[in-house]
């Protein structure tokens, strides 16, 4: 079975971003970047599924500028055999990064295609089931158990309500959340390792798609600025202020 | 052209968020429709024919919707969509995962857990867990969107006298199999509608200590929930969690214990209109956001607290 691991290219999570004065977008210049987290679970769940034997191969895919080579050692460095980059420098949106892994896919033929269930810059939370639609591939999004069965993939989701287990026929998508798996750290010899595992570079134009956006940016603003309040000395005059300034209790 | 609004339901009732959903569809301006997909659901259908506002209901009671699995009600969506100008639904766990696959279906482009609505093509949203909000013009023919929960006053849920017609269409994928809920039971209000809301974090120590909110959130009539720290350790079960990745909620009253206030955290709380935060950390940041901060122990402030509500 292969396993094929989308993967994205995003600002560090522990970065705190700033955006730029002029509503240009946020500033990534000299910023630290790093894999998704959520994509790093979905290589953690695949490096996983080999190692019990279920998977025979995990291929990393991204899709991006040529600095995505970066992660994407990363995730051969964590123990995916292969990468793949779809080299662009276009301004990407989920729904054409969608149909360029469904071009990959149709070249791969994978038995799973594991998400991370969003990417921590864009929030948006469609890459994996727009893929799976396209594909006509199952899904099982926001993961949080998975088990191979016979033909079938078993899967815990994170609903709203508390949890959902359903089965998806393989082959199938699936978008990972936080508690699947704890990724492990990347080992200082797997680093060197990495250096030598093939890397593909693909160009849109070969896999025949065209990522072109509907969706224009007019805009990026900063938030409306939340303030720090006042600090109360006792329990006694925190629900005082709470009853007689903020009146938001009885 | 109006818009078609993706009821958000359980096959009994309508969820708050569907009238959420209903109040950005009443703010882009030309009418809306709703769709009930579902399985013996003609109560929650009937319940929507009375939503404020609201032209008809469609309703599709089928086994395959029964569950809301992805695979059939984005078919039918996507069918039933096409006659539209805009298809919106929640930005919940069950919109999110359906709504992309009908946009992907219907060759679009979908805007994700809008804030505000401009224009019909102009939406507001946030991004980066909203240290940053873009604002976005969506060209595509069929306008594809999902709703923060938090984005608007849901319209109200009695005046409407919607006409129910049921749809013939039944979509089964054949992909797909539901095996089993568990879901949580708590007779407290849900997160995102409760107008308070206590919240643990990692300072709470372990999941029995949780029962210190309870006595408190009792007394409230206060949701509990939790940062990705406490739901990670186990404390809490996951569908606690506020959060960039959790859900998303904007109370009258946010009182955070224990609680330091991770970035990803604030994504979801910080648009509620009174914080207080309990923090024995006079540094953590989550004293930048709170109104009313108390450095405190919290096992030493929350019985105290109690005995004073």
């Amino acid at each position: 079975m292969k396993v094929l691991v989308p993967v994205k290219r995003v600002v560090d999570a522990n970065v705190k971003i700033r955006v730029k004065p002029d509503g240009g977008g946020v500033d990534l210049a000299n910023v630290k970047m790093a894999v998704n987290p959520f994509c790093e679970i979905a290589i953690e769940e695949a490096i996983r599924l080999r190692e019990a034997g279920a998977a025979a191969e995990v291929v990393a895919v991204s899709v991006g500028a040529v600095v995505c080579q970066e992660q994407l050692r990363t995730c051969l460095a964590l123990g995916a055999d292969r990468a793949v980059l779809i080299q662009t420098d276009a301004e990407l949106h989920p729904l054409g990064v969608a149909k360029a892994l469904k071009a990959l896919q149709e070249r791969e033929q994978a038995d799973i295609v594991l998400f991370g269930k969003q990417s921590i810059d864009g929030d948006n939370s469609q890459t994996g089931p727009m893929f799976a639609a396209l594909t006509g591939l199952p899904q099982a999004t926001f993961a949080s158990e998975s088990k191979v069965a016979e033909g079938e993939l078993e899967v815990t989701r994170e609903v709203d309500g508390g949890l959902q287990t359903i089965a998806v026929k393989l082959p199938a998508v699936v978008t990972t959340d936080l508690r699947l798996n704890e990724p492990r750290y990347a080992s200082l010899p797997n680093i060197m390792k990495a250096k030598r595992k093939p890397m593909d570079v693909l160009s849109p134009e070969e896999l025949g798609v065209d990522l072109a956006s509907s969706v224009e940016v007019l805009a990026v603003e900063r938030p409306a600025e939340r303030g720090a309040g006042v600090k109360v000395e006792s329990v006694e005059e925190l629900v005082d202020k709470l009853r007689n300034e903020a009146k938001v209790i009885a | 052209m109006s818009a078609l609004v993706v009821a958000e339901h359980d096959n009994r009732s309508i969820k708050p968020a569907t009238r959420v959903t209903a109040a950005a569809a009443e703010a882009i301006g030309n009418g809306f429709d709703v769709l009930v997909a579902g399985e013996h659901c003609a109560a929650a259908a009937e319940e929507a024919g009375r939503i404020a506002g609201v032209g008809k209901v469609l309703l599709a009671d089928q086994p395959a919707y029964g569950h809301q699995l992805a695979e059939n009600v984005a078919l039918l969506v996507a069918e039933l969509g096409a006659a539209y100008s805009h298809i919106l639904a929640a930005h919940t766990t069950t919109g999110k995962n359906f709504l992309p696959r009908v946009a992907a279906l219907l060759d679009v482009a979908q805007i994700s857990d809008i804030v505000a609505v401009l224009d019909e093509a102009t939406f507001k949203r946030p991004i980066y867990a909203g240290n940053a909000i873009a604002t976005v013009r969506c060209k595509d023919r069929i306008k594809v969107v999902s709703v923060r929960g938090t984005a608007y006053d849901p319209v109200a849920a009695e005046g409407g006298s919607g006409v129910v017609e049921a749809v013939a269409a039944a979509q089964d994928a054949g992909v797909s199999r539901f095996l089993r809920d568990e879901l949580a039971k708590s007779e407290r209000p849900e997160l995102t509608a409760a107008g308070i809301i206590i919240s643990g974090g990692r300072g709470m120590g372990s999941g029995e200590n949780f029962q210190l909110l309870e006595g408190i959130a009792d007394k409230l009539g206060a949701a509990i929930g939790a940062s990705r720290a406490a739901v990670d350790a186990g404390f809490v079960p996951n569908d606690m969690q506020v959060g960039q990745t959790g859900k998303i909620v904007a109370p009258d009253l946010y009182i955070a214990v224990g609680i330091s206030g991770a970035i990803q955290h604030l994504a979801g709380m910080k648009d509620s209109k009174v914080i207080a935060a309990i923090n024995k950390d006079e540094d953590a940041p989550i004293f930048q956001v709170a109104d009313y901060g108390l450095v405190a122990d919290l096992f030493k402030a929350l019985p105290e607290l109690e005995a004073l509500l």
